[in-house]
């Protein structure tokens, strides 16, 4: 083989050799990812086109989405879903990315004392686990242990508390303020690293034109950070599409009070493997895996192809 | 003039504003911790108050430690964790370097599918994984975790490692074949130690998901030799969920690795920004 590859660099000297290093780069990646993870949501979502008809596996066509988008029975589970799981992103992309980036501009300023401190710290939340993040607010939020409620009244606002966790109207915006109040370190890591990696030059030059301090910010430096900003974007999208743990932690799996903090993630795990008396579906529940996957599809390519398109990309 | 006046009351709102949110972040941990070290009369009556002599208990930890097998656990999540890691910056990194470096016919097509990945996320395919994973014969071992995770983090280091690796300035990289290095050199020697603030980020958000997994551990390795910390932490706390000093010892127990892992690799993170490589 390689014989062959020298002789035809000696023939045809215009062609370049077979540059294997490309191939021994990719190939580990290439390999593990199309095994482990490609390969099995093909299987998935093909299942989504088969369900049992009379004890047998068999192609059902477009039924089972029928079913999901117009059935009485889970119609009604799903469109709440998708509703909830859309309300839960505007919340995310409305505080926890403004959160973070404000956090990261101020941590970024030049001379900052204690910095690392409060980065490491605010980014504590981040690393702990659904189960810890979920156990602690559902004992904070708690009405018995009356954390909460005390907290408020030292600010006069004791009259304000209620059992937010609990009530229907207020649930799904506890669920993903807690979710926010978990995830505000990602959004701040990233930015604060893009922040830093704006060279001293570009802002002394702006300083030399008077431009400090608000503008600055808003006229250098936001507009160097906006592929950031794009990458967080696209991360919250797809990581909200596909919530589950946090969810599942504070109010099981039926996402209560009464199915509302229901999202797709926990409708899917329903479906999919069973809960108390209602059976596990494995074809509708790879329906809903096939929606979640045309949901988080379209945003993405709505990024690469319309945002990121749009976007500069700076050298220095 | 003017600036140097305000300068000192800015700075004070700046500190002001991040030690509010910094109480935020933290008050949830430090009330978990607190408690923890309470009877159980104590965490109700004075929930905020540190613990004083008369108030001291370890009856949540005895109960812990007599019932669970948390030292098990947390063995198994710092392997499951340390070596998915690994995997996923050597492979990514080398992916990234290909993408990023070399002009090949379906670059852009490898690019969009290792991208993918981002988009996808690995559950959604869980049957047909445990399928595979019963086929191959690596259910309830660590095997599966960790193919299971490399697969999940690679696309997103491949993302972001290759959007660093093109701020790499080509100049050196052709003055490193100019002096015969080979390929492989180039990316080990030249272009791995310069991203190394990216691999640092790249790690840390890489860790975060897989430690904090709770569903694969459930479906691929739910037996008690291979239970991770997160999957034991659950099932424990499920079970004692009246026993307030047991679920807040589990609590504290859960979160103290990840806070030394963090020490670890968040001084690395330091290191790596300030070294100032990709700037």
């Amino acid at each position: 083989m390689s014989d062959t590859e020298i002789a035809d660099i000696e023939t045809v000297p215009v062609k370049r050799p077979t540059r294997w290093h490309i191939a021994v780069f990719l190939a580990p990646a290439f390999l593990v990812y199309t095994a482990v993870m490609i390969l099995p949501l093909i299987e998935t979502l093909r299942l989504s086109f088969f369900n049992i008809v009379e004890g047998q596996l068999a192609f059902v066509g477009f039924s089972n989405f029928q079913t999901l988008f117009g059935d009485p029975r889970l119609s009604a589970d799903f469109w709440n879903a998708l509703r909830n799981n859309v309300i839960f992103f505007i919340i995310h992309m409305a505080v926890q990315n403004p959160v973070g980036i404000a956090i990261a501009a101020m941590l970024s300023l030049p001379g900052l004392r204690f910095a690392a401190f409060y980065r490491s710290a605010i980014f504590v939340p981040t690393l702990l686990s659904f189960v810890i993040v979920g156990f602690i607010w559902k004992l904070i939020l708690s009405p018995i242990w009356g954390i909460a409620p005390s907290l408020m009244d030292l600010v006069g606002l004791k009259w304000a508390f209620a059992p937010w966790l609990g009530k229907a109207e207020t649930a799904l915006i506890a669920v993903s303020l807690i979710s926010v109040w978990q995830y505000v370190g990602i959004p701040m890591m990233l930015i604060y690293a893009a922040l830093l990696n704006i060279p001293d030059e570009v802002l002394e030059a702006a300083e030399c034109d008077g431009i400090t301090g608000w503008s600055q910010f808003w006229k250098i430096k936001l507009p160097l950070i906006l592929p950031s900003i794009g990458i967080v974007s696209v991360l919250t999208f797809v990581g909200n599409f596909n919530a589950f743990d946090l969810i599942y932690t504070v109010q099981g799996a039926l996402a209560g009070p009464n199915g509302s903090t229901d999202i797709l993630g926990t409708l899917l795990y329903r479906t999919f493997f069973g809960f108390q008396n209602q059976m596990g579906d494995r074809s509708m529940g790879a329906t809903i895996a096939a929606v979640m996957f045309l949901i988080i599809l379209a945003g993405v390519a709505l990024y690469l192809f319309v945002i990121q398109r749009r976007m500069r990309r700076y050298q220095f | 003039m003017s600036k140097a006046r305000s300068a000192p009351v800015r700075a004070a709102f700046i500190h002001l504003a991040l030690i509010a949110y910094t109480l935020v972040a933290l008050f949830p941990v430090f009330l978990t911790l607190v408690n923890s070290f309470k009877s159980r009369s104590a965490i109700f009556s004075q929930p905020m108050a540190l613990p004083t002599p008369s108030t001291f208990s370890l009856i949540g930890y005895q109960t812990v430690l007599s019932q669970g097998n948390f030292v098990g656990y947390f063995q198994n999540s710092l392997i499951v964790t340390v070596a998915s890691i690994a995997l996923v910056l050597l492979f990514g990194a080398m992916a990234a370097f290909a993408l990023s470096e070399y002009r090949f016919r379906g670059n852009t097509l490898m690019g969009l599918y290792l991208a993918l990945g981002i988009m996808i996320p690995i559950r959604l395919g869980t049957v047909a994984i445990l399928q595979g994973m019963v086929a191959a014969g690596l259910v309830n071992t660590l095997t599966s975790l960790i193919l299971v995770y490399t697969a999940q983090g690679l696309p997103l280091a491949i993302f972001i490692l290759s959007e660093f690796m093109r701020t790499v300035s080509d100049d050196l990289k052709s003055a490193g074949r100019i002096d015969g290095l080979s390929e492989y050199a180039i990316f080990f020697r030249l272009v791995l130690p310069l991203v190394r603030p990216a691999m640092a980020t790249v790690a840390v958000f890489t860790m975060i998901p897989i430690w904090n997994d709770l569903w694969f551990p459930l479906i691929l390795a739910p037996g008690e030799a291979t239970k991770t910390v997160t999957l034991g932490a659950q099932m424990f706390i499920g079970q004692f969920v009246t026993n307030w000093n047991a679920v807040l010892s589990a609590l504290s127990l859960a979160i103290l690795p990840v806070m030394v892992l963090y020490v670890i690799f968040s001084r690395q993170l330091i290191r790596g920004i300030t070294s100032g490589a990709v700037k």
